[in-house]
């Protein structure tokens, strides 16, 4: 009677390792490969540690964390389900942005359009490979090079990716320095890349910078009004920053509230990583066609940039245009290097930097119009 | 042409042209909003 009740006992010790599988195991690994790249490559730590924890944690068999009761699918339903931490991560983003660079020159907005085309067209490569239609969505909106709208729309149209779908997209905003240089440098010709453009000014009132929030939100709401919740998010945290007076709301944003989201959105991607959702061909695939969708965006944005250089008379040098993504600041700052690199009297930061400012409401704006389009055309 | 490309080419075609033209017209109302709000130096410096 008492061994047999040892025994039971040893067995619920010791089931944690016979239920174990070996897609657990890679999945546990997958974790540890996403903490070794936070912590020791210094990639996206901010995201990859709670994100491969998560995955780790997620893995773990009978620990049930992602079953209804389980603190995970409670953090899941409350933040992702909802769509809440994606927007609140905005109002921490707008609180965080400096327009500035782009209200001094609001032409460079259309580079931010152009660096969204990468979205589309690999929403149809997708398509191409038999992802159905809202998957393929969420696996173009990998080239917006924005993860919080990335989640967002994938948690609305293809939850099951949202995994997938987030890890590739940060991880290719990690490597943006390393994919858009080459890119640039074969769309451009040594003329181009050599053109100076002119010091930016000082010429934004305050006034200006206040109304352009509300204006963009605005008009936003009367483009395409089912992408106002994350423009709204975002101009509502702009606003708070540029007003001035509500500093301690704007800092908490910047902050606390963004630190805070960051982790529990973290938390709550990894646990999405369940080895029956993610190892399967077709990560792969999302895998490679992010990597299209942000070399796509690259290509369209410094095209783009080609076309504005040649209606200018060849006053806007077309690198500014790669920064047309929305990887925030990075873009920006790849776009000075490569510049520097051929005209050492070239300053093209702060035009990147605007032109980036302009992907980030680009990225958003191309988000708000495919969820207008997809509810007009009743598949949501 | 079958119902997922239909779908795909309409978001494509209103997607691109979409958010390109809207943020044409937004760079037009910025502009207009710096118009009517101009930037004055010697107002910012007394701010400060």
């Amino acid at each position: 009677m008492l061994w047999q009740s040892v025994l039971s006992g040893l067995q619920s010790l010791l089931g944690g390792i016979t239920q174990l599988t070996l897609a657990h195991l890679v999945m546990i690994l997958v974790g540890c490969l996403l903490l070794y790249l936070g912590i020791q490559r210094g990639i996206e730590p901010l995201l990859f540690v709670p994100i491969g924890f998560g995955a780790i944690l997620v893995n773990i068999p009978l620990a049930a964390l992602m079953e209804e009761g389980g603190f995970l699918r409670t953090l899941y339903n409350m933040g992702i389900i909802t769509e809440l931490f994606p927007i609140l991560i905005f109002i921490g983003i707008g609180a965080m942005t400096d327009f500035g660079p782009l209200l001094e020159n609001p032409k460079i907005l259309l580079l931010g359009a152009a660096g969204q085309f990468g979205i589309f067209l690999t929403l149809l490569l997708a398509l191409a490979l038999g992802y159905s239609p809202l998957e393929s969505l969420a696996i173009g909106i990998i080239g917006a090079c924005d993860g919080p709208t990335a989640i967002y729309v994938t948690s609305n149209y293809a939850p099951h990716l949202l995994g997938s779908v987030s890890v590739a997209a940060y991880s290719y905003m990690s490597l943006v320095p390393i994919i858009q240089p080459p890119i640039m440098r074969f769309l451009t010709t040594d003329r181009e890349r050599k053109i100076s453009m002119h010091s930016v000014r000082k010429s934004v009132s305050r006034n200006t910078r206040v109304l352009f929030p509300i204006l963009v939100t605005l008009f936003t709401a009367l483009v395409a009004p089912m992408g106002v919740p994350l423009m709204g998010a975002l101009m509502l945290g702009n606003l708070m920053k540029e007003s001035g007076c509500v500093e301690r709301l704007a800092n908490t944003s910047a902050n606390e509230i963004a630190n805070i989201v960051t982790l529990l959105l973290g938390l709550t991607i990894g646990a999405t990583m369940e080895a029956s959702q993610f190892l399967n061909v077709r990560t792969l695939g999302i895998f490679a066609l992010g990597f299209i969708a942000i070399t796509l965006d690259t290509a369209m944005g410094v095209l783009f940039g080609k076309l504005m250089c040649f209606a200018s008379g060849g006053t806007i040098n077309p690198l500014i245009g790669a920064a047309g993504i929305s990887a925030f600041p990075m873009s920006a700052r790849v776009v000075q290097v490569v510049g520097l690199q051929y005209n050492k009297k070239s300053h093209l930061l702060m035009h990147a930097m605007g032109a980036n400012t302009g992907g980030q409401i680009g990225s958003v704006m191309a988000a708000a119009i495919m969820l207008s389009v997809v509810r007009g055309l009743g598949l949501r | 042409m079958n119902e997922p490309w239909i779908f795909g080419w309409t978001l494509t075609i209103i997607g691109m042209g979409g958010t390109l033209a809207s943020l044409w017209v937004l760079s037009l109302l910025i502009g207009l909003l710096k118009k009517l709000f101009p930037y004055d130096g010697e107002q910012a410096q007394r701010g400060r």
